[in-house]
This record gives C-alpha cells, structure tokens and sequence, in this order.
C-alpha cells in the first residue's frame, strides 16, 4: 500500500491513556519538527485541530494504554482508518504504568469505595461525562493488530525522531513496513528510560 | 538372614496344595476391581465357601489385574482339569451364584452361574494379546510368594546367578534388543553396559514406577500385580551391572502397589532373595522402596533422584549422566518398572525367544492402557508391530456409543495423536515417532468425534503447566502461555496472530527446555495442529472486542 | 540451593597455562584452554552471547535457556554456560533460530512478571532491560500477567518485590554457597514457584540472614534492592561474587570445593555411600 504520489502523507498521533510524556518528548524534536511539516499534514491529534479521527491516514503513533471505552472506541477507529500503526511508548507497547491497576482486580469495588461509600460525594458512580472503565488496561496490541512497537518512557527524541522519517520514507516508497520495522538496529530498542 | 529358599521345594508345596481344590476361584484384586466392589465378591466367596465347609478344597485366590478392566470386578473359576471361567461385572449376590453353582456344584460337573455375565475365550480382547510381563497378572496372589515361584518365578534369578557370569547376562540384554519402556525407548543393555563399566563400588539401580502420564496404568499393574517380578528384575539387573543397592521409586498415589511391593520385598528378604548372599551366593543387593509426593516431574531421571534424596524433584542439567554421577554421586542406573519386568523372561527363556516376538527394531511386547471411547477399556499387553486398527476395532471392540473414532493418542502429554487415516500403523518406536508421536509409556486415549481438538490439547498443556517444575524459563512460562493461547482460541477470542504465537512459541519451549517434560509438552498441540488444523483455524476471529466492560453503575 | 553445585568455571587457566583446544566459533579456528565453558571462550575474545542466570562465582544453574548455542553434530541445542568446549567442536553463538528464542524467551520473562522499567530501582542498570534491547523484544506478544505479589519490606535494610523476580536463583546460590548461610530458596513448583527466604518467612524474621547484602549485590533485576531506594537509583554489584569466591578460595582449581568428590549437599545430607 503506498500513498497516492500526489499527495503528502497524513500523519496523525493520538493520547489515550498516556501521561502525555511521549507527545512532550515528540515536540523535542525540536528543529526537526519543520522538516515534518515540510513532509507531511499531521491531521488528527492533541497537535492538530480536529475532533473526528480522519479517514485515509498514512501513520498514526499512539501514547497511552487501552484503559477505557473512549480509549478503546479511538483505537478501532485508528486502525480502521491508518495504514501503519505505532504503539508509541511504553504504556501503548506493554500498559505501563497505567496498567499497574491491573494488579488490584477488578476495578468495580475501587469505584464503589470511591465514589459510593465517601460521604462528602453525591454516592453514586460517574457515568455521564466519564467512559466506562474496562477491567484491565491494555496494551494497544490487545485490541487492535499494530505495525510497529517504539517502547521507551518516553521513548527519546532521537528514537522518535528516526522511527518517524523511516517509516515516511518507507510509506511513500511503497515499502513493506514489517521488513523496514526488522531492520532496525537491536540497541534503538529499550523499555523504560 | 533368612532361610535359603528353595524354589523347587516351594513350587512343589503349592502346586500340591493346589491339587487338593476342586476349583479356585481367582477375584481380581487389582486396583480397579477393588474400587468397584471385589472385597465385597471376595468376601461373598469365601463365606459361602466357608458354610459349606469346603475351605480345604476350595479356594479363593486374590489375585491381580487380567486386563479386562472395564468389565470389572471379575472372578475367574479354574477347576483342577478343564477350562476356566471367566465372570464379569461380578457382584456380592453373583459371587454366591457362582459359588453355588460353580464352585461348590452338586458333583455332576461344572454349571457355569446363569445369572452373571461370561466372557467368551476367544474374546478378540485377549486372542491378540502375548503375555510377558503380565503373565502371571490375574494368575497369582501377588502377596504370596509361594504362587509367585509356582509360576516360575525366581527361576531365571537362580539360573542368572549360578550359570553365567554377570558379562553374560549383560550380554543377554544387550541380544535382545530390549528397549525402554517408560517411552524414551533407549536401548536397555545400552544402559546396563554403561552402569557396568562405570568405577565404584557402590552403583545403584533404580526401578522408575513414578508413572505420571494421565490414564496411564501398566506399571501400577505390574507392581501391584506381580511385584516380585520386579524384584527379581533388579536383582539380575544388580548382577549384571555389579550394583550393590536399589530403589524402587513409586508414585504416593499407588498405595496398593506400595504396600505389595513392600510386603513382598520383605518376604523376598527373609527367602535370602535380598539382602547379603542372595540366593547363597555372593551377591549382596539391599532395596528399598521411596515413595513420590505428587510430581509429574519426578519421573524424569535426574528429578526422581533429587526426590530420592531427599531434595526438591528439579532436574539437573546432563551431562554428567546418572550412569556417570547419580544417587549421592554414585553411578546409577533407572529402568522403567515394565521394562525390569521383561528382563526374568529374557534371562529365563533367552534373548532369541525375547527377539522373536515384536519386530527388529522393537522386539518384544508392550503393555497398553486403553482408555477412552472405546467399548472395552482396560489393560492389554501385545507384541510390538500390532496395528493400531487391531487393538481399536478388534480388540477394544470399536468406539462407545455409536460414535466415530478420531484419534489415537499415544504418549499422553508428550505424545500426538494419530488420526484416522493412520490407524493401520504398526505400533513400534520408529513408526510413531514418524508421525509425530511416541509410543510413550503405554497410555492409549482413544477420541471419538464429538472431541474438539483445541480443547484436547488445552487439556494436556493445563497438565503440563501444572506439572512444571519451574526451573526453566521456556517452560515455565512457555506452558502458562501456550495454555492461554489455547484458552483464547477455545473460546473464541483467538486471532490469527495468536495462532501464529501458538505455533513459534511451541517451537521454542521444544527446542530450549531443559528437560523432557517442557520439551514434549508443545507435542498434542504440534500433533493436534498438524492433523487438525481446521479445527483451529474456523475459531478465530478477526479482532474481538475485550469483554465484561466495568461500567460506573456496576453494583 | 536444591541443585547439586557444580563446581563454578574457573578462570582460563593459570597465567603459565596455554589454550591449546582447537574449536571453530562462528565460523573463525580459535583455541580454548581446557575445561573452559564454550561461554568463558565467548566471553574471553569478546562474542556476546545472552546469559542471566549465569553468575562468576557461584554454580551453575542452567535455567535461563539464553546462552542456548548450535553445535554441529547434535540436534539439541546446549547451554554454553555448562558446555565445556571439546577438540573439533563447531560452535555457532548465534543464528537467525537462536536469535528467535532468545528474544521469545525474554518476552516470556516480561509477561511473567510486572517489569515496568519507567517506576523500577532496577532502571538503567537492569540485565533484563538490557536483555530486551539485546535480544530485540520490543513488545510482549504474550499475555501479561500482571501479579501483584506482596513486597517484603520487613527487613531493615533491604526490601524483596516479588513481582521483578525471574526466578534467576542468583541470590539462592550466592547465599548458599559464598555467605554459606542459605536465607533463600524456592518454593512450590511450575508458575506457583517463588523465592521465599527462611522457612517461608519475612525475611527481617530469618535469623540466618547476616545482613551481606550479597544478595542484593547479584540480584540482575529490581527484585532485590536497599531500603530508599528510589527509580533507577539502583547500583548493583555482581562482580562482588566472583571477587570473593576468587580471593576466598585461592585460585578455583585449588579450592577443595568438594563437589567433584564428595557432593555437597545443600540441602544438609552428607551421605556418602552408605546405605541411606
């Protein structure tokens, strides 16, 4: 699958249960961020301006895990709608810290004693304006096939920066991304920071 | 030290004590009649025997398993001259049938009891099978020494030691072409010869009855039917190797087979059969029995001699070889319990007549447990080469329930399964490894079609996971995670990616484990996927939604 | 311990010695000294071959299945930490399939345990976070477990996290067979297994403990750390245990470390051909 050669590639990033951390160290690209725009649209995302996942997406890097329904609603979205996508980060690649709640069971009785049995609260579990909870935070990969895994907390600029650029050249010269992916070198690789 | 036996003097006091009954009635005291109530025949039996006061020329022996399992409990009448009966589904008011009918009679010949069921002779059951190492199971009261040497027994003990030199039993073994039978199916006199040129003078030789394959009942048989003739087994193996001491390593959970194995080791004890100058000659061979504590893992080798010494059952890297460093560092040897009971038949009768049977490069017989959807289950023991269709359709009278054989499985959670179209396979090492099997210890589960395949292999893996030591990383992780897959795929929730983990992560616990259990664990899963691949394949989905939403109202 | 200790590898040889086994590694003739462990060769001419339970100074375990290496002749493929090389051997220290389950079985490890390197002691001097980059994991493609063992705290200076524990046995043999005081062994079997120290007690309860540290010194992960410490502060020390073993023990080969002729039990039975 490659891009239509007359237009440039439409990338998009996307914050779902995430601290943010990936997208700050992102914007350290810094200079190389004109070269992006230079390149490519960036057309969805907490740096761009719309509130609908766009259609016909080259490349998508998602922060964050899978914790609630609207997390879980964006993903299907992302990847009914992106060519390559990227678990971007470690709470993407492998849950993180988000998914330590993992380790306390089911979420419900936290909620109950939270919001039910405090008594300076209105005694009843938020629904309205909050998503529904699943019972486990999950990596990305659980819930939707993904292309390619930049783990890191934050994964650094560097890394970010040469992930991005190859997968564009790669994207627009019509290459297998699994091949490109594999051919990284092992020691861009790393968990944690 | 006990009085010198002698094996004449003793057979000759049986069989002349023998000659006195009318009849003898056999109960099955094995392990499975029991549980289904032969206390109770034997106890009927013998009261009735009792009333009529024909306690001198009546009998009632218990004795082990004849292998007819499940038409269980069963009783066999043999008269002084003549054929015998055999009864099936043998309860307390049909043992008084046949004791009043059969046993105790009017004097005008033998009236077989109308109202319980018989077994024909030429039952197809029995009519393929070559008895070795069962020969005297269902036969003799395995607490009994006495009718253990009527049989025969200690006679190739006694022969061995007085007439050939411990090179020329070894050499016995090694012509024979013995095989191992606990599945791995290493050439036996290999294995003496190692432990016979190993230095030391204090070599072990270890009976392997740890048995843990799911279904899997042929060396609980021997030992709780025959235990002498693993006793006699060891003491020739002891010979031959120049091994001073033994172990018999059985599982906790054969109490029967322990407490007979005790009872006849000492009683083996006090007739000079063990201990210093076995038999009056020169060989001293002290055995003891070590019982397990509920570890699939301490079957294998280097575990089971953890276990022995008292030490977590884990295995140990190889080499050194248990030949080389074992039990407290000394050279040992561990045999399967089936493959020691040949070893009396191949030292008496000789190593051609042992060769003669089954095919070239796996003589002799094999013991199988048959388990499953067959119509008759139960023990049978047949010369290697038979076919699978033989024992399926022939011998265990085809598939229960009007349903349809699928597979054969062989090795229970090491093994693989053999489908249809390979039922006319010759049951022997090479052929069943060829198709991606093993013949295991002996277990055969047979399937029927109302079995998914995903499923079956989820099943042995669950054991396996449970069963792992948890040394190694490919398999203790590896069997939680293929379970998972398994589950995933059962369930509907597998996708195509899973399948693909399934199938490399398989790979990779085979090929990096340490020791057998991890390595054969993926088997019924490559087994499985290989001829059934379909059954897999129709339940993945494309990308299931994550279930059981928490929603803020859950109460 | 419940593994009968082999005796560690020793150094290559006295400095008087020379390498005079001929072995093909990677494709290159090079020559070992006797009785050197094909990983001890990799090490000493600088191949990298993936390890983690392996340890200088204490025996070896052979439960990691990393440092798995192609021989050629056998279909199994052996450890190298327990391989001692042979005349002739042709050695592959990796290969596209050693490649693969290697980075399988590190993933493993990962869905183990709860190995969140961005909030763990262990960050940034971690042989399981190095182990990913090394072998190439960069995501789990297994179920993750997430465990929640209880943290052991008791002790006054050090603290035991379960869940970064992989079961390496490191610190079960660097207790046993260096201090000799063997706080620490496993328990229970197969996924269940866990690391307990004493009888199954917290550990500031165990009076064996002598408060070393070793332990904690070898751990290769965040399980076994000092109190306070805080993420990616943690400093550990695994050369420490070849140290002492060497300067405890005199040169290896002399030390009488009595595997080779009396077994050690650790387990405390001396039997030595005696009928038990």
């Amino acid at each position: 699958m490659t891009t239509s050669s007359s237009r440039r590639p439409r990338v998009a990033t996307a914050w779902l249960a995430g601290c943010s951390g990936c997208h700050m160290s992102f914007l350290d690209l810094d200079e190389a961020l004109f070269d992006l725009a230079e390149r490519a649209d960036v057309v969805f995302g907490p740096l761009a301006d719309a509130k609908v996942f766009p259609t016909d997406v080259d490349l998508t890097l998602v922060e964050g895990a899978v914790t609630n329904t609207d997390n879980l609603e964006l993903a299907q979205a992302i990847r009914a709608n992106t060519q390559v996508v990227v678990s971007f980060g470690d709470c993407a690649v492998t849950g993180n810290i988000t998914a330590l709640r993992n380790a306390l069971g089911d979420p419900s009785e936290l909620l109950q004693r939270v919001y039910v049995e405090h008594p300076d609260l209105a005694g009843v579990v938020p629904t309205e304006v909050v998503p529904d909870l699943l019972p486990k935070a999950l990596p990305l990969h659980e819930v939707i096939g993904v292309d390619v895994y930049l783990p890191g907390c934050p994964p650094s600029a560097a890394r970010i920066k040469t992930a991005l650029f190859a997968l564009l050249d790669a994207i627009e010269a019509g290459e297998d991304i699994a091949t490109v992916a594999a051919a990284r070198e092992p020691g861009d690789l790393r968990f944690g920071n | 030290m006990g009085k010198l036996i002698d094996l004449d003097a003793m057979r000759d006091a049986e069989l002349a004590d023998r000659s006195r009954r009318t009849h003898r009635a056999l109960v099955c005291s094995s392990t499975g009649c029991l549980s289904a109530g032969a206390a109770g025949v034997r106890a009927a039996l013998e009261e009735e025997i009792e009333a009529a006061d024909r306690a001198e020329t009546l009998q009632v022996v218990p004795t082990g398993c004849p292998g007819l399992c499940s038409r269980g409990p069963l009783v066999q009448v043999e008269p002084r001259a003549g054929p015998a009966t055999l009864y099936a589904e043998v309860d307390p008011d049909g043992a008084r049938s046949i004791a009043r009918d059969h046993l105790l009679g009017d004097g005008t010949g033998d009236q077989v009891a109308a109202d319980v069921e018989v077994v024909p002779a030429d039952l197809p059951f029995f009519a393929h099978q070559t008895k070795v190492v069962l020969a005297n199971a269902g036969r003799i009261d395995p607490d009994r020494l006495e009718d253990y040497v009527a049989a025969g027994g200690y006679r190739a003990l006694y022969d061995t030691l007085t007439t050939m030199t411990p090179e020329q039993a070894l050499t016995a073994v090694e012509r024979s072409g013995l095989r191992g039978r606990g599945g791995a199916g290493y050439p036996t006199g290999r294995k003496w010869r190692l432990l016979a040129e190993a230095p030391g003078d204090h070599k072990v030789v270890v009976a392997n009855g740890d048995e843990g394959d799911p279904g899997a009942f042929m060396d609980r048989t021997i030992m709780d039917s025959d235990p002498h003739r693993v006793l006699e087994g060891l003491v020739i193996a002891a010979y031959a190797t120049g091994a001073e001491r033994g172990y018999i390593y059985v599982r906790a959970e054969y109490p029967l087979a322990i407490e007979r194995l005790e009872r006849a080791i000492r009683a083996a004890k006090r007739s000079r059969l063990l201990g210093k100058g076995v038999l009056g000659t020169d060989l001293s061979f002290d055995l003891q029995i070590r019982v397990g504590a509920g570890a699939f893992v301490c079957g294998e080798e280097t575990a089971l001699m953890a276990s022995i010494e008292g030490r977590r059952g884990l295995p140990q890297l190889r080499p050194p070889y248990p030949t080389e460093r074992g039990l407290w560092g000394e050279p040992t040897m561990i045999n399967n319990v089936e493959t020691l009971a040949n070893i009396p038949a191949i030292l008496g009768n000789g190593p051609e007549w042992f060769a003669a049977m089954g095919t070239a490069d796996s003589p002799g017989t094999k013991v199988f447990a048959l388990a499953g959807s067959l119509v008759t289950t139960g023990l049978i023991e047949v010369p290697m080469g038979i076919s699978l269709r033989t024992i399926v359709e022939d011998m265990a009278d085809g598939i229960a329930g009007g349903r349809r054989f699928k597979a054969a499985q062989t090795g229970g959670p090491s093994g693989g399964c053999i489908p249809e179209r390979f039922l006319d396979t010759p049951v022997d090492y090479e052929h069943l490894r060829a198709l991606g099997s093993m013949m295991g210890s002996g277990g055969l589960v047979v399937i029927d079609d109302t079995v998914n395949m995903p499923e079956f292999a989820r099943f042995y893996m669950a054991f396996c996971r449970d069963e792992s030591c948890g040394k190694c990383v490919p398999c203790r992780v590896g069997t939680v995670q293929l379970h998972a897959l398994l589950d995933r795929i059962c369930n509907g929730q597998g996708r195509r990616r899973d399948l693909q983990h399934l199938e490399s992560l398989c790979r990779t616990v085979q090929v990096t484990s340490l020791c057998g259990l991890g390595q054969s664990a993926p088997n019924p899963v490559v087994s499985t996927l290989e001829h059934f691949r379909d059954e897999y394949e129709a339940l993945l989905v494309e990308e299931p939604v994550p279930s059981a939403v928490v929603t803020g109202d859950a109460s | 311990m419940s593994a009968r200790p082999v005796p560690p590898t020793p150094p290559a040889g006295p400095r008087s010695a020379r390498p005079t086994v001929s072995v093909t590694l990677d494709g290159e003739e090079v020559l070992a000294f006797p009785g050197e462990t094909v990983l001890a060769l990799a090490r000493r001419l600088g191949v990298p071959i993936p390890t983690l339970c392996q340890l200088d100074g204490v025996s070896v375990y052979g439960g990691c299945r990393l440092c798995v290496v192609e021989v050629e002749g056998e279909h199994r493929l052996p450890l190298a930490c327990a391989t001692e090389v042979s005349a002739d051997m042709d050695v592959r220290s990796t290969s596209s399939q050693l490649r693969d389950h290697r980075r399988r079985i590190v993933a493993l490890l990962f869905a183990e345990g709860s190995h969140v390197c961005a909030a763990c002691v262990a960050s940034g001097a971690c042989e399981l976070q190095d182990l990913a980059t090394e072998t190439g994991v960069d995501h789990v493609p297994y179920e993750l477990a997430f465990p929640s063992h209880e943290v052991d705290a008791s002790h006054p200076l050090f603290v035991l996290d379960r869940d970064r524990c992989v079961l390496c046995t490191r610190c079960v043999r660097v207790c046993d067979e260096i201090e000799g005081a063997h706080v620490w062994d496993i328990a229970q079997r197969g996924n269940d297994a866990r690391l307990v120290a004493g009888m199954d007690q917290p550990w500031g309860e165990v009076a064996s403990c002598t408060s070393c540290g070793k332990c904690v010194a070898a751990c290769p992960t965040g399980a076994l750390y000092h109190q306070g410490t805080a993420s990616g502060e943690r400093r550990p020390d695994p050369e420490l245990i070849a140290f002492l073993a060497d300067a405890r023990g005199g040169v290896w080969e002399q030390r009488d470390n009595g595997a080779a002729s009396q077994p050690r039990d650790a387990a405390g039975s001396h039997e030595q051909g005696t009928t038990p």
